[in-house]
């Protein structure tokens, strides 16, 4: 489900979602945007599907639906919603 | 309002099942039992598919619900009030302010399911860290390390503090997890703690109110039993997560309180549908099990009664009340201060460990030593039986005001020693402290219990005179089933002790005061005596019996006498009858001889005649008869003389 986009993966993101869930589906469509917009230069999104993959969320400690991980550049961030708030997003990502 | 957050599990949840199988006709088949109970326009909407049962194995625990509705908890008290514990494949919850007791609760209910149901579970903890929740009920022994094993997974579900809230989110996730565990383990148990920090955390009422009922959709479609905790700071102030309540089967309320400086923790049941319950705050306390809540037992007393009759320890009050104490009867010794309350409480404990029964005595005043020392001087032998093991002493100090916790105790060293006699030296220690209204039932509690294990008891307690304030001083003497009470009658400068019995219930009982003496040689009860209206005591008494005994002596010595005189006087008669028997022999006498005299008389006047007429003949005769007499006697002599 890996997204990739641009040529420098400069921002590395993984967006855990949970199936069809309207939060998880405007997360992934927030997420997307956001990337585009702000980071066109190269950023790395992945979408892992929890009800898929619930041993790889749980490694990731993930308890909420849906939950960004900045996993690249450091410092690691987490984020949880449907990224609607889209300054609180930036801030954690280090984009503003 | 309630429909819009309804769309979100239904597709989400749909949307996880879709990997898995045979689903459908077991939904089909749950959803059918499941119509009834709806209520909520909520279920409706959701029905078919809340309640649906993902695994095969489910469908057979709905089943059971027919037949067995609760789950124990395995909370001493707590089981009994809601007569079976929490709803089974229900949710309760459990709300209280900090350090209640909220997660121990819900721990140990857990852990209960694991150990005696080999039931698994899962523990969400939302606000402490799961290696601390286990570190911390390791005071209780409840081995979780081995539980976790296998039986109990702790799924620490905290999120850190550096993250980031962008927008709404749900709990899709952490379910769907916890479903795939629930699986693999076999869950039938699950606890979420502390779910108010997670709702905080959305900071929005209307997905707060979805993700609960998305929880509760999850528990009821998995049929879990499940305790969520919420903490809250105050009833009034805390309405925020008032649907909770609502929503729920069963809300158990925590409280803590101080109250002149003792702390007091109280359970309440607030609600529990489809159940009766005791709905009264109950005291609970933290012993080294777990918590434990002291109830009242039944609304109905029933205990099982017996006509069986134990020894008291002393012969004689055996003899006054028809035979000793009744079994698992509650027995109170009252008495001012050294009236031999101790010693009578001993005597009981030593007679029991004769008997063979394991006894407990619970001493406040004194060590165990002192107590066995003492007793030892009356004759009392409490070290063998120590020795043997029948007999414990446990020696403790009150507390304080709050006597849950000194009950809690006294009631896990009965269990420990599984006691079938107990001494409680004295109850009044414990009783004195009664005045707080929140344990002053607390003593009437125990002796309940007491009287429900069968376990005979014969508690001591300080009084002063008997028809004082002895009722309302502690109350315990209304539910005595014999009241002994011990007084000093002070008379003629003296000071004794006189036992009488208030009230035996079920035995006719004897209502003469009896002396209580002690001795070296042991104890004894003597009749006590009285004497122009008065009861005679010690010297007096021992006066008084010297004084029985000289007229019993007078009595004898009269008695002796009178013999003597009717002996005297029988030999007088006797006598007197000799004489006249001798009289008789006298005159009988005098009758022959004057007989035999006539007889002679006559004959001699013959003779005499005869005489007289040979007289005058007299040459031949005379001259014949004399010289023949003298021939006889010559030849002797002759002979003689010619040898």
């Amino acid at each position: 489900m890996a997204d990739l986009r641009g040529k420098k993966a400069r921002l590395l993101l993984r967006l855990y979602v949970a199936g069809n869930a309207p939060n998880s589906l405007r997360a992934v469509a927030n997420a997307r945007a956001i990337c585009e917009e702000h980071f066109a230069s190269g950023h790395e999104l992945e979408i892992v599907d929890l009800l898929e993959h619930p041993r790889r969320a749980l490694a990731d400690g993930i308890i909420v639906t849906p939950t960004l991980l900045k996993l690249s550049p450091l410092p690691a961030q987490r984020v949880i919603g449907n990224l609607n708030d889209t300054n609180e997003l930036l801030v954690a990502l280090g984009g503003k | 309002m309630l429909v819009l957050p309804q769309g979100l599990p239904r597709q989400s949840f749909s949307g996880f099942v879709r990997g898995s199988y045979e689903l459908t006709p077991v939904r089909r088949q749950d959803g059918r039992k499941r119509a009834e109970p709806g209520g909520s326009k909520f279920e409706l909407i959701d029905g078919p598919r809340a309640f649906g049962k993902g695994i095969p194995m489910k469908t057979q625990s709905s089943r059971a619900v027919q037949a067995k509705t609760k789950v124990l908890t395995g909370i001493q008290g707590f089981d009994e009030i809601t007569d079976g514990g929490l709803p089974l494949g229900r949710t309760s919850l459990v709300m209280g302010g900090p350090g209640c007791g909220k997660t121990v609760f819900a721990l140990q209910s857990l852990v209960n399911g694991a150990h005696r149901s080999k039931e698994a579970g899962l523990f969400v903890a939302f606000e402490e860290n799961t290696r601390q929740i286990v570190a911390n009920a390791a005071a209780f022994g409840w081995d979780l390390p081995a539980l976790e094993k296998k039986k109990l997974f702790f799924l620490d579900a905290r999120l850190s503090p550096e993250v980031v809230k962008a927008g709404d989110f749900d709990l899709i996730g952490m379910l769907n997890f916890l479903q795939a565990k629930a699986e693999d383990i076999h869950a039938k148990r699950i606890v979420f703690d502390g779910i108010d920090v997670l709702l905080g955390l959305l900071d929005d009422p209307v997905a707060e109110r979805r993700e609960i009922y998305r929880i509760r959709d999850w528990l009821t479609k998995m049929g879990l039993t499940a305790i969520i905790t919420q903490k809250v700071a105050g009833f009034e102030a805390d309405q925020r997560y008032s649907f909770l309540q609502f929503m729920v089967d069963c809300v158990v309320v925590l409280r803590h309180q101080v109250v002149d400086g003792s702390a007091f923790r109280n359970l309440r049941v607030m609600k529990y549908r489809g159940s009766g319950f005791s709905a009264d705050e109950f005291p609970i306390s933290l012993t080294k099990d777990g918590m434990e809540l002291t109830h009242r037992g039944p609304p109905e007393l029933k205990y099982e009664v017996t006509d069986e009759r134990i020894s008291s320890g002393l012969p004689r009050l055996d003899n006054m009340l028809h035979g000793g104490y009744h079994r698992a009867s509650n027995v109170l010794i009252s008495g001012a201060p050294g009236t031999a309350k101790s010693t009578l409480a001993g005597l009981f404990a030593a007679a029991a460990c004769k008997r063979g029964e394991r006894t407990l005595y619970v001493s406040f005043d004194e060590g165990a030593d002192q107590i066995v020392r003492n007793l030892r001087s009356v004759g009392v032998r409490l070290a063998p039986h120590l020795k043997s093991g029948l007999l414990r002493m446990y020696s403790t100090r009150t507390r304080g005001p709050n006597v849950e916790e000194q009950f809690g105790d006294l009631r896990n060293q009965v269990r420990a020693h599984k006691a079938r006699c107990l001494v409680i030296d004295p109850l009044s220690a414990l009783s004195t402290k009664l005045a707080h209204i929140a344990s002053a039932d607390a003593a009437q509690q125990f002796l309940d219990f007491l009287k429900g294990e069968g376990i005979t008891v014969v508690n001591t307690s300080l009084m002063d005179g008997l028809s004082t304030d002895e009722a309302t001083a502690t109350g315990i003497s209304t539910i005595a089933d014999t009241w002994i009470h011990v007084s000093y009658v002070v008379q003629d400068g003296e000071r004794n002790r006189a036992l009488t019995i208030v009230k035996s219930r079920g035995t006719g009982h004897s209502n003469q005061v009896r002396e209580l003496e002690l001795s070296d040689q042991g104890v004894t009860l003597t009749d006590v005596f009285i004497a122009q209206g008065k009861v005679l005591m010690g010297v007096a008494r021992w006066e008084w019996e010297q004084q029985e005994r000289a007229a019993k002596k007078r009595n004898q010595v009269a008695t002796v006498l009178k013999r003597l005189q009717l002996q005297l006087a029988q030999a007088e008669a006797a006598a007197r009858l000799q004489v006249v028997q001798t009289e008789m022999e006298a005159r009988s006498s005098e009758i022959s001889v004057l007989t035999h005299a006539t007889g002679s008389a006559s004959k001699l006047m013959a003779t005499d005649r005869e005489v007289l007429r040979k007289m005058r003949h007299a040459d031949k005769e005379v001259g014949v008869a004399r010289p023949r007499k003298a021939k006889v006697a010559a030849p002797k002599n002759g002979d003689g003389a010619a040898v």
